[in-house]
């Protein structure tokens, strides 16, 4: 009995609040598809979900009604690849959990248990209009970083939409520094550990009776298997476009693994390629400079180059801050659909850009049948903006996470607040509160 | 002897402020000064000045923009404005009525945004150039917690694409290249024209004060402490700060009685900074560090220009109004480290309502690219807490404030008539995320043309790679 109690109560505490229904009216729609806004719009959640959206929908009888005056409404910004949740302070070591450089395993990492949804990033990502994340983890001591999880940035305990949502390497030069100092030697123990995954799943009866030189423990086996059987996205950070070349043709070896390029800095020139293979991109779009040698094509264009060549292109913001300001997608988006005004360069069109933050996040890690857009069944992450959703320093007036209503109010604004007059007045500032 | 000092203070601040008068006497445009300049005849003399500039501006044509909505760079607007650019100048600017030469090409600017070129205070380019190989890592001089006697332009290669990056897509015309924060005193930073060129000599801003960088807080206790020395503390900070300055007190002490000193780079420099010839650029997250700064700068009689990455700007913004200091921000980094966790996207707004210098800044190759998109961020986010700033006047934190900041405020930072044609063409409302550079004019010299392939600098490290002269 007492069991069973303990055991309702956490699980309170892991659910969220009850979601409300709600219909939200009078929108400029978007859902988040890559169709085009529609003005007058309607979207209806119940039960937590998208049960429609669109010109004509009927608001059902008795359902908390909320007009938008006309605002944009749309889904939910989804952090294409990120650390939220897994840092706080970056450079306080003990709140931040990206990455486990000592640890002695690596696929088999999960990093459910890191996440804290009550880090001050959740709340300030989620007051961008940011209601979902890809959260992949950094690194380990070996080749593969881990799994990481796809999550939602609502205030409450129940962070993970899904765990083990992908698993995550880097080659090019990363990769080849991890494993062992060239890309032969991270192409080498990539499929070493692939292999001695496959052959621990067969039936070898531990991996040092198979010959473990492949380096990975039992967990790191359990966690390769399914990126071997396509049940786990493999997100590959690659920025060469030789070396993307390469990594797409693992298909060949590992036919049902399912890739996602992170970076892919120099894709364009490989598109059609990419394209062929049917392997999603994640783009930091505006990343335009030779950072390293595996950058030197680097150039705004990338994401319109791939996106016309037919590859399905996200937008992430990793190759800055990966971790507290996931509200840049929406800017960086923005600055796509300008370089289609400029002679020249290769833009994406304000639908195309919107579906990069949204929906094409989920496609690439497989869940565009439950987040990322407003079509009916999909969670009901709802936002409504003070304008354009792109455009510079919108912010959004109200926002659904699974259909619950969530605060918007941060750690900044608390402290912007009591520094709007920042003399001290008949006691210290800190009796302000 | 603290009297002394204090009018020494004020000294150097006038000449901050002043800033434009002061001009004729800055080390870079003097030639072969001399120090000291007040009682030489014992002393030692040097050349104060002895890697000259040797920019010169590009051949331009008399140019008019007409229709266009101007932003001047000191907080006025012009809407279907006229500029007119000649002989490297701002010739005029004003309404549909302004002359036009009858030379003049002439440019439609209807729908179109004219401003001063963006400054930016703080930038790493060059010294921690693209690619970001070791190799190129030039920015910190990490063996010992004060080094004035650095000067970054000895670092800087000028052909770090992020240059023609910043000039095509950000329109930046002037920056100031700073070293890294590793240490408490850096060392000498050097202003620049984004004008590619051989050498860093054929970029240098005529006539530029230098500027020393400074730095609070974390990194300087990190990187030292974590060799084992000092300083390892903020107080140890503070004490190496302050024995240094003491040092470099009794130096020119020397130097003003005429005496004859041994050549010491370090002690010219910090003199430099006494006498008010090299404005501090100082790196200082904390409200309450800033505090203190302040009151080692009245110590010592020095004067700080700008604090640099001041997420806390915003507590003690009055206080920075009160001492004339500028702060340089960014518009919303946060959360990289402790001294950056108390950031708000209010603190540019809220700086500038309390009637203090407010400067957007970019320490990174890619924000030093959308600079207008920094502030634009910025400027919604004061307005959404009530601030009621224009768009015109807060473009100042783009454009005169950076320039009163690196003592150039008389030559460029606006469009004032007479003062170097450093101008963007905008396709738009700088402010509006769907907007770009079409046109850069540096000193009235077309260097970028957003309508033209070749009209765009491609360096010598970009020339036969992957991307050679692509759109970026």
């Amino acid at each position: 009995m007492i069991r069973a109690l303990l055991l309702s109560a956490a699980a309170l505490l892991a659910l969220p609040a009850a979601a409300q229904d709600v219909a939200i009216t009078n929108a400029k729609l978007v859902i988040g598809d890559g169709s085009a806004p529609v003005e007058g719009g309607t979207v209806v959640v119940r039960g937590g979900k998208v049960v429609a959206a669109g010109a004509g929908v009927a608001v059902p009888a008795g359902i908390e009604t909320v007009d938008a005056g006309g605002h944009y409404v749309t889904p939910g910004i989804v952090a294409a690849f990120s650390r939220v949740g897994l840092t706080e302070v970056d450079a306080v070591s003990g709140t931040n959990d990206r990455s486990a450089p000592r640890t002695r395993f690596s696929a088999g990492l999960d990093i459910a248990p890191a996440l804290n949804p009550m880090g001050s990033p959740v709340a300030v990502n989620r007051a961008a209009g940011v209601t979902r994340a890809v959260v992949a983890p950094g690194g380990s001591s070996n080749l593969f970083a881990g799994q990481g999880a796809v999550v939602d940035l609502g205030d409450d305990m129940a962070m993970v939409t899904r765990p083990r949502a992908l698993q995550y390497v880097a080659f090019g030069e990363d990769g080849a520094s991890k494993a062992g100092g060239s890309r032969a030697a991270t192409f080498l123990l990539f499929r070493e550990q692939l292999l001695a995954a496959r052959s621990y799943a067969r039936g070898a009866a531990t991996l040092a009776e198979w010959g473990n030189d492949a380096m990975i423990q039992r967990a790191d086996a359990d966690a390769l298997v399914r990126v071997i059987d396509g049940t786990t996205p493999l997100f590959v950070r690659v920025d060469r476009a030789a070396d993307i070349l390469n990594v797409v043709k693992l298909k060949q070896d590992f036919p049902a693994m399912k890739l996602v390029l992170v970076g892919a800095t120099e894709g364009w020139l490989v598109a059609p390629q990419i394209a062929a293979a049917r392997v999603p991109v994640i783009v930091s779009p505006l990343t335009d400079l030779p950072n390293s040698f595996e950058q030197l094509g680097a150039t705004q264009s990338n994401a319109g180059r791939l996106e016309a060549a037919g590859v399905t292109v996200a937008v992430g913001v990793f190759d800055d801050d990966d971790a507290h300001k996931m509200g840049y997608a929406t800017q960086y988006a923005g600055n796509l659909v300008a370089l289609t005004k400029m002679p020249g360069t290769s833009g994406l069109s304000w639908d195309q850009a919107f579906a990069a933050i949204s929906s094409g996040p989920a496609r690439a890690v497989g869940m565009d049948d439950r987040i990322g857009s407003l079509k009916p069944g999909r969670v009901g992450d709802v936002v409504i903006w003070d304008r354009d959703p792109l455009e510079l320093g919108s912010r959004p007036t109200a926002i659904w996470i699974d259909g619950k209503r969530q605060s918007l109010t941060t750690r900044q604004d608390r402290l912007r607040d009591r520094y709007a007059d920042p003399a001290e007045g008949a006691l210290p500032n800190a009796y302000d509160w | 002897m603290v009297r002394g000092m204090k009018s020494g203070l004020l000294a150097a601040a006038t000449l901050v402020f002043a800033g434009c008068a002061a001009t004729d006497a800055q080390p870079q445009a003097a030639g072969s000064d001399a120090a000291p300049a007040a009682t030489g005849a014992k002393a030692e003399r040097f050349d104060k000045n002895p890697y000259p500039s040797t920019y010169h501006a590009y051949p331009g044509r008399v140019t008019a923009v007409t229709g266009v909505t101007i932003f001047d760079g000191e907080g006025g607007r012009i809407d279907g404005g006229t500029v007119v650019l000649a002989e490297g100048k701002v010739a005029s600017i004003g309404g549909a009525d302004t002359a036009i030469p009858a030379d003049a090409l002439v440019i439609d600017g209807r729908g179109k945004f004219v401003t001063p070129g963006v400054i930016d205070v703080h930038s790493h380019l060059g010294v921690y150039p693209s690619p970001g190989v070791d190799a190129h890592s030039d920015g910190n001089e990490m063996t010992s917690p004060t080094t004035p006697e650095v000067w970054a332009e000895h670092s800087v290669w000028p052909q770090d694409p992020g240059f023609s990056r910043a000039l095509a897509n950000g329109g930046v015309t002037t920056l100031q290249i700073l070293p890294g924060s590793a240490n408490l005193i850096g060392g000498r930073s050097v202003t620049l024209k984004n004008v590619p060129s051989r050498t860093v000599q054929g970029m240098k801003f005529p006539g530029a004060p230098y500027g020393m960088k400074m730095a609070c807080g974390e990194n300087p206790k990190r990187v030292y402490g974590g060799k084992g020395r000092m300083p390892s503390t903020r107080m140890g900070n503070f004490a190496v700060d302050r024995q240094t300055w003491a040092k470099a007190a009794a130096y020119k002490k020397k130097l003003d009685e005429g005496k004859t000193v041994d050549r010491d780079l370090a002690m010219e420099t910090l003199a430099g900074v006494l006498s008010g010839e090299i404005l501090v650029h100082n790196h200082c997250y904390r409200a309450d560090e800033m505090a203190q700064v302040i009151d080692m700068s009245h110590e010592f009689g020095y004067k700080v220009t700008a604090f640099h990455h001041a997420v806390e700007a915003y507590k003690v913004a009055d206080l920075l109004r009160k001492e004339g200091i500028c702060a340089a921000l960014w518009a919303d980094w946060w959360g990289f480290k402790m001294e950056a966790y108390d950031s708000v996207p209010e603190n540019l707004p809220m700086v500038e309502q309390a009637g203090a210098c407010a400067i957007v800044h970019s320490d990174d190759a890619n924000q030093i690219q959308r600079l207008n998109q920094e502030a634009a961020k910025a400027l919604a986010a004061g307005r959404r807490m009530g601030l009621t700033i224009s768009d015109e006047r807060a473009w100042r934190w783009l454009a005169i404030n950076p320039a009163t900041a690196l003592g150039i405020a008389d030559k460029t930072g606006s469009l004032k008539p007479g003062k170097m044609a450093d101008v963007v063409l905008w396709n738009g409302n700088p402010f509006s995320v769907y907007t770009r550079p079409e046109k850069v004019w540096i000193d009235g010299a077309l260097l970028y043309d957003a309508d033209d392939p070749k009209r765009r600098p491609v360096s010598d490290f970009e020339l036969g790679q992957p991307g050679e002269g692509d759109v970026k």
